[in-house]
């Protein structure tokens, strides 16, 4: 049994690499379930139970945390930055950002410093907005 | 009081299976074993990069005595999900060279060669789900 949950996490984890690699390209289940090995309803409903959120949701705050990385270190504006992180309408982004990270990403720029100059990888997972709460 | 210590010289990841981690931290990121020996209770398995032997990474296998089954099991799950914090960093002098030849072997990329404020560096993940990342860093970085 244990076998059985250590592969279906090391292809879970598989496809969230694969999200992580191409996080402003459109949310395609079909090619991740294939990654992972598993049917579309399988892919979404095993990723949650191994990460704690739906596929959907996880990409949503790994283009947020991009969009908030681009708003700190760059002078790119706010359409600029939603359209490149992958978001389809600067709505979705604003609503979607305002959600996660508590304030609009005009705000949120307007506040904040660029972090010190750590490896980009850590930067990323830990400036991640949670929806663990 | 004056620090004494003078290098880190071991550090340590898990692995699923040491035949499987020797075969990818040897053949494909091109490593040397240091030592593979049975000691009867362990495999002490380590690895270290070539003309760099005073710095090893030991390969070790989660699992009793040293771990209870069932926190073995614990460990392997989070582990394979890639929660359980293996991280190893490198250098090259070479990070596009590397990406290039890595990528040849099959390994598994998680982020493409991106030039940062302290070099150019990428991500890869072992078999296991240990995160790997290897910089060609600037000088002065």
């Amino acid at each position: 049994m244990s076998r059985a949950v250590e592969e279906s996490n090391r292809a879970m984890l598989r496809a969230r690499d694969a999200m992580d690699r191409a996080y402003a390209e459109p949310l395609d289940i079909p090619a991740l379930a294939r990654i992972a090995h598993v049917s579309q309803a399988h892919f979404i409903r095993t990723f949650r139970a191994t990460f704690g959120e739906t596929p959907h949701r996880y990409l949503q705050r790994r283009r947020v945390e991009r969009a908030m990385s681009l708003l700190v270190e760059t002078n790119r504006d706010v359409t600029d930055i939603c359209y490149a992180v992958g978001f389809g309408s600067l709505g979705t982004f604003s609503r979607t950002f305002r959600q996660i990270v508590g304030e609009s990403p005009s705000d949120f720029r307007r506040q904040r410093l660029a972090p010190a100059n750590v490896p980009s990888c850590f930067t990323k997972a830990w400036t991640r907005p949670s929806s663990f709460g | 009081m004056g620090m004494t210590m003078n290098a880190i010289s071991r550090s340590q990841i898990y692995v699923l299976d040491q035949d499987a981690a020797l075969d990818f931290y040897v053949n494909k990121l091109g490593m040397e074993v240091n030592t593979d020996q049975d000691l009867g209770f362990m495999r002490w398995l380590t690895v270290n990069l070539p003309g760099d032997p005073e710095r090893e990474i030991l390969l070790e296998k989660p699992g009793p005595p040293a771990l209870d089954p069932a926190t073995a099991e614990q460990v392997r799950e989070l582990l394979t999900k890639g929660a359980l914090g293996g991280y190893l960093f490198m250098t090259t002098d070479d990070a596009r060279k590397t990406h290039e030849d890595l990528v040849a072997k099959g390994v598994e990329i998680t982020d493409e060669p991106t030039e940062r404020p302290y070099g150019i560096d990428f991500g890869i993940r072992d078999p296991f789900g240990n995160r790997i990342r290897i910089g060609q860093m600037f000088p002065g970085a």
